[in-house]
């Protein structure tokens, strides 16, 4: 009595793919193809006048000691935004999943930061810390601290990752909840039964168990601070001051929109792509090992 | 199956859309970056330009801010599909300029189109920063401004500073005085850093900001801002930024609310900041010529215009362009630009207007206005201060401020600074100049 249907039809696999496939392609090979070709190329802005000048987009990169800076900004900014808005998110998460009674109320408000557009969350914070006129700059100079992030770089540095975290907590939260409630009470019952306290409950079971949705978080988390919050710096600081919020994808915006030097900026996309490749195979390579499924 | 039937609806779509007006109307699609007040004035020049005649509709539109509305341009036109007038900001020129076949240059398009057209008639001030070095007009002169020192006169006076200071000394004695009575966070600021302190600096002091006349005669052009007195002046503003007498006020317009909300009681910005400073600055206020070194040979010279013109886009029919330079026409009258003027607070752009508000005693009640005028006819430009043409010239800003930045914060001396700028400054350039030719 093995139910089970044959299909022989020999396309068929194929046909079910195309739809992930053409999108694939046109959404991601074909941009991505484009950008490497045109990081060989010298072009106006208009396209008028178009060369083939070899490697020279990528020696005129290597030789800006202001690249190498955006990539040890980039690394700052990338780690603290994510490590930021995965703990963050993590610990709402484990106060939400608790028997609340306004816990309905408190996880909508906790999502809808998430609806915010990028650019308009980094006018709401550039306002809100606005040196002289900010709502929460004024009691900061007021405590007597010299609030200045448009010549301070930490101050800057600040603004930028708390704008982020902040943007991105509410999709760390959505998953992480999904994850804790998927958890089996029973197991955590057994442990608490078996005289484990909340906190040793939490990283002997609760961690390991939600580590598939903290790896996959990790993935998309690195990918958002690589590639999505050039809408939040342009609006906060302008990758200022002085090239301190600058990030490599801030840079690639700045130089080929702003700049409209197309043949450089398509070439530090591409050296971006090839970054955030490594570094999502090494995650899948390395951190994926230490994934309880 | 699709195919066969987006032939007849395609059909039927286009007999729709051209069956509609009476009579061939042609249509010219003018998009912009103005918003609030200006926009309605956009609106309302179009409209009464397509109410004086019924052979052409201009359309404007809006499509963001200054760089947003080039960029949508620049897509559209390697797209097949650019609008015919595009306004551009001022140091887009050098881009729009070395766009050869992309553009229709503005004295060829009055040419062809037999409208009246004498270059002599405009300012020279403002037409010499869009046209060739022969005098040529490239692009259209839209809304002009020029950079004024803004004085909140109420402060100044409770300060005990009894005149409005002309000369850079006598700013930052103001400030200082202004700090002492109150001002700890602010005696000083500006918007606009490189704009101010490093364009317009170098135009008032007669000095070169770059070679072959800040680059209007050539695109090989060298960068030259990190003279001993470029040096000399952020020195003093890095100094007077460690007490605040001096605070650094940002690349863009977004600090010069600290003027409106009495924090800055000096503050250095576009003139065009007129109509949001009327609308939200509740003490007595007025503009002031840019201050000076008094030890500088010549100086005040003269200063150089800020704002936007308008692009005539290439490849376009002979009918639409015969359009445009009607709108052209329609714009450079001497009643409408004398209105437009006194009503929105840009610069007049023909030399009749700016008589004609003279004589209508504008400038009496309204002297606010005419400081920037002032500034820009104050002599007879020279070779450092007719304009300049840079190429990517939004990146290069940026970069200049950067440098301002770290020399502000302490992290680079003021030459160490301005020496860095110079030299960044001049591979973007070299980069520029081999897509230009």
């Amino acid at each position: 009595m093995e139910k089970s249907t044959v299909f022989n039809n020999r396309l068929l696999p194929y046909l079910l793919l195309l739809p992930q496939l053409v999108i694939t392609v046109v959404f991601f090979y074909w941009p991505a193809s484009q950008a490497i070709w045109q990081s060989f190329l010298r072009e106006d802005a208009f396209g008028l006048v178009s060369e083939f000048v070899g490697l020279e987009n990528y020696q005129a990169l290597f030789a800006q000691p202001e690249y190498y800076r955006s990539m040890l900004t980039t690394v700052i900014f990338s780690t603290l935004v994510a490590a930021l808005s995965l703990s963050i998110a993590l610990l709402f998460a484990t106060q939400a999943d608790k028997n609340l009674k306004a816990a309905p109320a408190y996880k909508t408000l906790m999502i809808w930061p998430y609806a915010v557009a990028p650019a308009v969350a980094g006018v709401l914070w550039f306002f809100m810390f606005q040196p002289s006129l900010g709502m929460l700059a004024r009691p900061l100079r007021g405590m007597g601290l010299d609030w200045n992030p448009l010549l301070n770089e930490n101050h800057a540095m600040m603004l930028v990752v708390m704008a982020s975290v902040w943007k991105q907590i509410s999709y760390n939260f959505l998953f992480f909840l999904a994850g804790l409630q998927s958890i089996p009470k029973s197991v955590i019952e057994a442990g608490a039964i078996d005289g484990a306290r909340p906190v040793r409950r939490f990283w002997t079971i609760i961690f390991p168990l939600l580590s598939p949705t903290t790896f996959f978080l990790l993935v998309v988390n690195v990918v958002y601070v690589f590639f999505d919050t050039f809408g939040i710096i342009d609006a906060v600081t302008g990758g200022g001051p002085a090239g301190a919020t600058t990030t490599m994808v801030y840079k690639v915006y700045a130089d080929g929109r702003l700049g409209g030097d197309l043949g450089g900026s398509a070439a530090q996309s591409v050296v971006l792509m090839v970054i955030v490749i490594a570094l999502t195979a090494i995650q899948f390579r390395y951190v994926e090992r230490k994934v309880q499924y | 199956m699709a195919f066969r039937q987006f032939g007849p609806a395609a059909a039927i779509t286009a007999a729709l859309a051209f069956a509609t007006p009476a009579h061939a109307v042609t249509e010219i699609q003018w998009w912009h970056a103005m918003t609030g007040g200006n926009n309605d004035i956009v609106n309302k020049l179009a409209e009464e330009f397509n109410a004086s005649q019924s052979d052409y509709k201009v359309v404007p539109s809006y499509k963001g801010s200054y760089p947003d509305t080039m960029n949508a341009g620049i897509a559209a036109f390697r797209a097949g599909n650019a609008p015919h007038i595009m306004q551009v900001f001022e140091v887009g020129t050098a881009t729009m300029m070395s766009a050869t076949g992309a553009i229709k240059p503005v004295y060829q398009l009055m040419k062809d189109a037999g409208e009246p057209f004498d270059p002599k008639a405009y300012l020279p001030t403002i037409t010499g920063y869009y046209s060739t070095s022969k005098g040529d007009m490239l692009s259209f002169p839209f809304n002009s401004s020029s950079t004024v020192m803004w004085i909140n006169k109420d402060e100044l006076k409770k300060a005990g500073v009894t005149e409005i200071p002309k000369t850079w000394p006598e700013v930052f004695e103001a400030a200082k005085k202004l700090k002492a009575a109150g001002h700890a966070t602010c005696g000083f600021s500006n918007a606009w850093a490189s704009w101010v302190h490093i364009e317009q600096f170098s135009a008032w002091h007669n000095v070169p900001i770059g070679t072959k006349a800040n680059g209007l005669d050539g695109f090989d052009t060298e960068l030259k801002f990190n003279s001993p007195l470029h040096v000399k002046h952020l020195q003093n503003l890095v100094d007077l930024q460690k007490d605040k007498t001096y605070d650094y006020g940002g690349r863009t317009s977004t600090n010069e609310a600290r003027f409106g909300s009495g924090e800055c009681a000096i503050f250095l910005t576009s003139s065009g900041y007129y109509a949001t400073a009327k609308g939200t600055a509740k003490f007595d206020f007025t503009s002031a010529p840019m201050p000076y070194y008094p030890d500088v040979a010549g100086a005040p010279q003269n200063s150089i215009i800020g704002g936007a013109s308008l692009w005539v886009m290439g490849g376009k029919k002979p009918e639409e362009y015969k359009g445009v330079a009607k709108f052209f026409t329609f714009l450079s009258d001497t009643n409408r630009q004398a209105k437009l003027h006194q009503e929105s607070g840009y610069l007049p752009i023909t030399k009749a207007a700016y008589e004609k508000s003279i004589k209508d005693g504008f400038y009496e009640k309204n002297p606010t206005l005419q400081t920037p005028l002032k500034e820009l006819t104050n002599k007879e430009p020279t070779e450092n201060s007719r304009g300049l043409r840079f190429g990517n010239m939004v990146q290069m800003r940026d970069l200049w401020s950067e440098e301002i930045e770290a020399a502000l914060a302490g992290k680079k001396s003021a030459k160490e600074a301005l020496d860095a700028a110079v030299s960044r400054g001049n591979a973007v350039l070299r980069t520029f100049e081999k897509t230009a030719k």
